[in-house]
């Protein structure tokens, strides 16, 4: 039985093995095998998912493991191991399903694409990158696999950053942004990455395990929360309040929060089905997951203690509303919702800072299925915009409409009135929307999103709290907008007035992933809730309570408030009719209305705080003029002018040392300093002149000379 | 430990290739023959070296295939070859690169071809004899052996500096030597013998002698690292040398620095070295980021790899100066991972060279486009370099930040950065050349590697693979010896270096 739990990321992995080595000219059996392995995963992953959530003590008991030695260095032995415990569990329900689904939408997505079979190899890897690091059972094996998403998330945002001659469908701009966004992207996250591994390795050092269970053991963390170490303006600081801070920065990097989020915008340059499963759905949410994996150091250190919470806390509510801004002013249909995960993923950090462990995860669960479900729906969108535009190139037409703006399918100011061109893809991006602004009582998003507010409200965290009810009135304020501009009003270019609905491959993931981002959610409805709750019982909260309370958390179902409830319901309504207001009452043109009316705020939300500005000004650039700095001082100022002098010096002496050794008689007693110097110019002198056997002369002889002299 | 096998093996791999070296100057001269043979010669030596992998008692710390003969026992010299779990992965990565540098200087060396074969495979020979030797005078005869040629290699094969980078490699490896050799005279002063086992086990030398003969042997072996200040050599030479000739120096001729600290200067000087090891450490933490952010910098993408190597060879040498037995674990598994991903970086600088002769970043980009083949062998080799997880890098790198960490927090942490700038200068490099749309038109003609440049970099790149996936094929064979010789060190330093102990 635990072998099987190998077998879960090793099927993706061998999928990309063969493709790479042998398939890669086949389109169907390359996406064959990669939506076969990955289908075989979630078969396996469901069925152990499934054996958690029906008997959820037994698994606590004895999760499944399985554990191997995999290299020592000196003494110590580094372990690989994997292990499902309930909240592997939970991820094992959503990841590779997630993967399944998208795989399935991508045959018809990236259908066109001559790169399809590398296309489909990269994915495989993401599984497998995905898969092993939900199920790994250290942190070292965590790590291994962390970064490993981290290259196919480089890879596969920097798709299309090369271009074949004959690959007319990709134009130069778009090669030279994907080709910054990659890297931007890889370079931005092992920042993170980096400060994480420091991290483990100060974990390491300080308990000599990687192990989830061993290095977060209760006799370990009792030790970590009482030792502390000093540091510089902070004072006493207790040792796992260090580690957390630490592990956290690689959460920041992988999750794009703030001050790292810059990367995740640009990394939309991606195919969209990566969008939706690594920038959206798993990747990105995998800092999410780390901090619950680690949450005991986080949480052991009391409150106000100098404890890492509220630097989480912090992080976590900034970014959701500075996020959620940004999110009201773009134009560009996957950025929009690029902002909204920053910000949705900041709620779930948000969450954890304050505590709320089971809130957390089950945002993270519902945010994945409806923010999956809304990137696919703005792929099919995209989609269809671009063969509108083919199709109103084709026959000619598109005259009708006034197009100022250059064609971009991505653009939504082009978009309008799609709701009768693709009713499938609208009704499902709708119910997506609908989770993600939070709609009372049907959406998952409510459910999610309500459990952390009230959590806040519950145990005080008011400035937590009111920051993230704004964010939520944002959240549906630009979330309106997009379906507004999108689907709603006249067509407002001849692309959006062609386009058709996307095929069956895609628009049936839609579907079921739409059934998920309204049902799903009901799993959570806490037990007071009046009415539901009676019927569920808040069976997420129990069920991941275990494990919770396993983590030495102390866990309370919370009695019903309707205040936080109230607010909840005002936030998401108002924002939603607030955006009626502004896009969906009378038609549009291609001009924001809100973009006169914000002014200066609007270009700051539009430009995104100028933050890649204030980078590029700042730590790129000093950056830059240090490396400069170095090579000079290397080259031209000090390292080698002084190796350079000392070889003249050396030459001038042995000329010298050579003219006095000729004028006197030579000493048969040899003065090895004069020697010394000889050679070097000899050697000068004979290889300049080419004579270079004389110099091997030279060396046998000296060496034997001095040889000779060592003995006696 | 005597041979295994019955015949002395060590022997046998070392001097083979100075044999083929000799019968190379009896060949006929015409056509590929010479070619062919010094591709025999270099693959039947590495094959020859397989039992070592194979037959190695794992688990045994000291040498194994040892043999010793007196050579002049008038002059107190023996001739003593052995191998142990420190040099056994240096031997392998020099007779596994013997045939791929045969292999990579098949088309582009045209002039006197004879002698250029005749040099690599001398220089071999000394390779093998430094990694081996095991008497002080045999290994600085090597030592000096591998000097000769490379220094012709670079100044006829080489570009078009090659006579001043050819100069300043002799000069300046030569200076560092000279002075090794004097130390070594002095240490027969005190010990009686030249034969490094013995004078292990009898000889204690006062504070005083240690230092200076530390110092001497030290400045050799940091001059050939290099360790930073004493680097400024190497990007000359790199950038000078030709393809096959790079990849040999960063491949080998460097690791004969960081080996002569594991296997000289650290257990013949404990004392001395102990006491400096907070020089040693903060020189090489300064090597890894300076060396990183000068790479940075670089337009021509062979100065950019030669500055990596300061950089990654700085990870070696704090690996080795942090005296634990992870750190040296780490250390001389990175020297292998270097050797590789380094070597397997000149031999792509190389093949674009052939194609385009020209090395500037900016004249290439897009290229993935044009050459899918050469981008997967480029990309992996990065990666590997960068130190992703998965490959080889990633486990040495690891290890040996785990070593450090245990007593050096900061120049650990420092070091950890050293991760960041790598990633850079490597993956800015990646996107100069492969990525963005083709700004020349001279690029979209160009061809995707040949069978023989596949067949070069294949080998390399499974191996990215098998170190970092089953490390412990190597760290099995690695850590007994490591073991033992950190035992040693710490015991004979003083003060005494407290073990490291896990803080509850």
């Amino acid at each position: 039985m635990n072998g099987v739990l190998f077998l879960i990321p090793a099927l993706p992995f061998l999928a990309f093995v063969f493709i790479v080595l042998f398939t890669h000219q086949n389109r169907r059996v390359s996406a064959g095998l990669t939506i076969g392995a990955t289908a075989i995963a979630w078969l396996l992953g469901w069925y152990i998912a499934f054996q958690a959530f029906l008997n959820p003590d037994e698994v606590m008991e004895a999760p499944f493991r399985l554990t191997l030695p995999w290299f020592a260095g000196g003494y110590t032995v580094f372990y690989t191991g994997f292990q499902v415990d309930l909240l592997t569990a939970v991820m094992l329900f959503m990841v590779p399903f997630l993967c399944f689904l998208i795989f399935v939408y991508s045959l018809g997505y990236m259908e066109k694409d001559p790169r399809f079979s590398r296309f489909f190899a990269y994915l495989a890897l993401f599984a497998t990158g995905m898969l092993g690091f939900i199920l790994a059972d250290n942190l070292l094996l965590a790590f291994v696999f962390w970064e490993l998403m981290g290259v196919c998330s480089y890879l596969l945002i920097g798709f299309w950053a090369f271009r074949r001659p004959e690959e007319t469908h990709i134009d130069t701009a778009q090669v030279q942004r994907a080709r910054a966004a990659s890297l931007k992207a890889f370079l931005t996250t092992r920042v993170g990455d980096t400060i994480m591994l420091v991290g483990i390795l100060l974990l390491y050092a300080l308990t000599g395990s990687l192990r989830w269970d061993e290095a977060l053991s209760p006799t370990s963390l009792k030790a970590l929360a009482e030792q502390s170490t000093y540091i510089p303006f902070l004072g006493e600081v207790p040792w796992a309040t260090v580690l957390a801070v630490l592990i956290f920065w690689g959460a920041i990097g992988k999750s794009a929060q703030f001050p790292l989020h810059v990367w995740l915008p640009d990394a939309m340059e991606g195919p969209t089905p990566v969008s939706a499963l690594i920038h959206a759905a798993t990747m990105v949410s995998a800092g999410v997951y780390l901090i619950l994996r680690t949450f005991p150091l986080f949480y052991v250190v009391e409150e106000g203690a100098n404890g890492a919470m509220g630097f989480v806390a912090f992080i976590g509510a900034f970014t959701a509303l500075f996020a959620a801004t940004m999110g009201v002013a773009q134009f560009d249909i996957k950025r929009v919702l690029a902002y909204s995960t920053i910000s949705q993923l900041g709620y779930m950090f948000a969450a954890l800072g304050i505590g709320a462990y089971v809130a957390a995860a089950f945002h993270l669960l519902m945010h994945a299925f409806f923010k999956a479900l809304l990137f696919l729906g703005a792929g099919s969108v995209i989609h269809a915009m671009e063969h509108g535009h083919e199709h109103a190139h084709e026959h000619g037409h598109g005259h009708r409409t006034e197009e100022s703006l250059p064609f971009n399918p991505n653009d939504m100011r082009l978009m309008g009135g799609l709701f009768r061109r693709m009713p499938r893809t609208a009704w499902t991006f709708v119910a997506g929307g609908l989770s993600l602004a939070g709609f009372p009582l049907i959406t998952a998003g409510f459910w999610s999103k309500d459990e952390i507010l009230a959590e806040a409200w519950y145990t005080g965290h008011s400035v937590v709290f009111w920051t993230l009810a704004i964010a939520a009135f944002v959240t549906a304020f630009y979330t309106g907008r997009q379906i507004f501009l999108v689907f709603f009003g006249e067509p407002r270019s001849a692309a959006a007035q062609h386009a058709t609905e996307s095929p069956t491959t895609m628009t049936l993931p839609l579907v079921i992933l739409a059934f998920f981002a309204v049902a799903a959610g009901w799993v959570g409805i806490p037990e007071a809730f009046p009415g539901l709750g009676a019927v569920v019982r808040g069976w997420f909260q129990r069920f991941l309570g275990v494990q919770a309370e396993a983590l030495g958390l102390h866990v309370e179902a919370l009695p019903f408030e309707p205040a936080p409830v109230l607010i909840s319901v005002a936030m998401a309504l108002g924002g939603l009719g607030a955006s009626w207001l502004v896009y969906g009452r009378r038609p549009i043109g291609v001009t924001d209305p809100l973009q006169g009316a914000l002014g200066g705020l609007w270009m700051a939300w539009h430009r995104k705080y100028w933050v890649d500005e204030l980078y590029q000004a700042t730590v790129v650039a000093f950056a830059r003029w240090l490396s400069q700095v170095a090579y000079r001082f290397d080259d031209a100022w000090v390292i080698d002018p002084l190796v350079d002098g000392v070889g003249r010096f050396g030459r001038w002496l042995g000329a010298r040392v050579r003219r006095f050794i000729d004028e006197q008689i030579i000493d048969r007693a040899v003065n090895g300093t004069a020697w010394l110097s000889n050679l070097v110019g000899e050697w000068f002198r004979q290889i300049q002149t080419g004579q270079v056997q004389n110099y091997l002369l030279a060396v046998l002889a000296a060496v034997t000379v001095l040889l000779v002299l060592g003995l006696f | 430990m005597e041979s295994v096998v019955g015949w002395p093996l060590l022997s046998i791999i070392t001097f083979l290739p100075l044999f083929g070296a000799l019968v190379l100057l009896i060949l006929p001269k015409q056509g590929r023959l010479p070619w062919y043979w010094a591709l025999l010669v270099t693959l039947v030596t590495f094959i020859l070296s397989l039992p070592l992998f194979f037959a190695w008692q794992v688990g045994e710390p000291g040498y194994q295939f040892v043999e010793r003969y007196p050579w002049a026992p008038s002059l107190g010299l023996n001739y003593i070859l052995g191998v142990d779990g420190i040099s056994l992965f240096l031997v392998l990565l020099t007779t596994f690169l013997g045939p791929i540098v045969i292999l990579a200087s098949w088309e582009n060396i045209t002039d006197r071809p004879v002698t250029y074969l005749f040099l690599m495979l001398v220089l071999e020979t000394g390779m093998l004899g430094v990694f081996l030797a095991l008497d002080l005078i045999l290994f600085y005869v090597f030592w000096e052996l591998t000097l000769i040629p490379m220094y012709f290699i670079i100044g006829l094969w080489g570009g078009p500096r090659r006579v001043y980078a050819a100069l300043k490699f002799f000069i300046y490896t030569m200076a560092g030597s000279v002075l090794m050799l004097v130390a070594i005279l002095v240490l027969r002063y005190y010990s009686g013998t030249f034969d490094l086992t013995e004078i292990l086990a009898t000889t204690r030398l006062d504070d005083y002698v240690q230092w200076w003969l530390f110092l001497a042997f030290a400045l050799a072996f940091a001059i050939k690292v290099p360790l930073f200040p004493f680097h400024t050599w190497l990007p000359d030479a790199h950038v000078e040398a030709p393809t096959a000739g790079s990849v040999i120096l960063a491949g080998i001729l460097l690791k004969m620095g960081t080996y002569g600290f594991l296997r000289f200067a650290l257990p013949l000087f404990p004392r001395a070295a102990a006491s400096l090891t907070g020089l040693f450490l903060t020189l090489a933490v300064i090597g890894i980021l300076y060396g990183g952010m000068v790479a940075l910098r670089q337009r021509d993408f062979k100065r950019l790899v030669a500055y990596s190597s300061v950089a990654h060879l700085g990870f070696v040498m704090l690996g080795i100066f942090a005296l634990t037995p992870q750190g040296l674990s780490g250390a001389v598994l990175q020297m292998v991972n270097h050797g590789l991903s380094t070597g397997a970086l000149f031999l792509l600088v190389g093949m674009l060279y052939d194609r385009r002769h020209t090395r500037m970043l900016d004249e290439f980009g897009g290229l993935w486009a044009v050459m899918p083949v050469y981008g997967a062998f480029l990309l992996l080799t990065v990666f590997s370099s960068a130190g992703v997880p998965g490959l080889n890098g990633f486990v040495g790198e690891f290890t040996i930040l785990v070593g450090a960490f245990w007593k050096y927090r900061l120049a650990a942490t420092l070091a950890a950065l050293g991760v960041i700038v790598a990633a850079w200068y490597l993956f800015h490099a990646f996107r100069a050349v492969m990525q963005g749309p083709i700004t020349r038109p001279e690029n979209r003609t160009l061809t995707d590697l040949t069978k023989r440049e596949v067949a070069i970099l294949v080998p390399i790149v499974v191996m990215y693979f098998i170190i970092g996936l089953f490390p412990n094929l190597f760290l099995e064979r690695i850590n007994p010896t490591v073991i033992e010789t950190h035992r040693y060190v710490i015991q004979h330093a003083a003060p005494p270096i407290e073990a490291p102990t896990i803080e509850e």
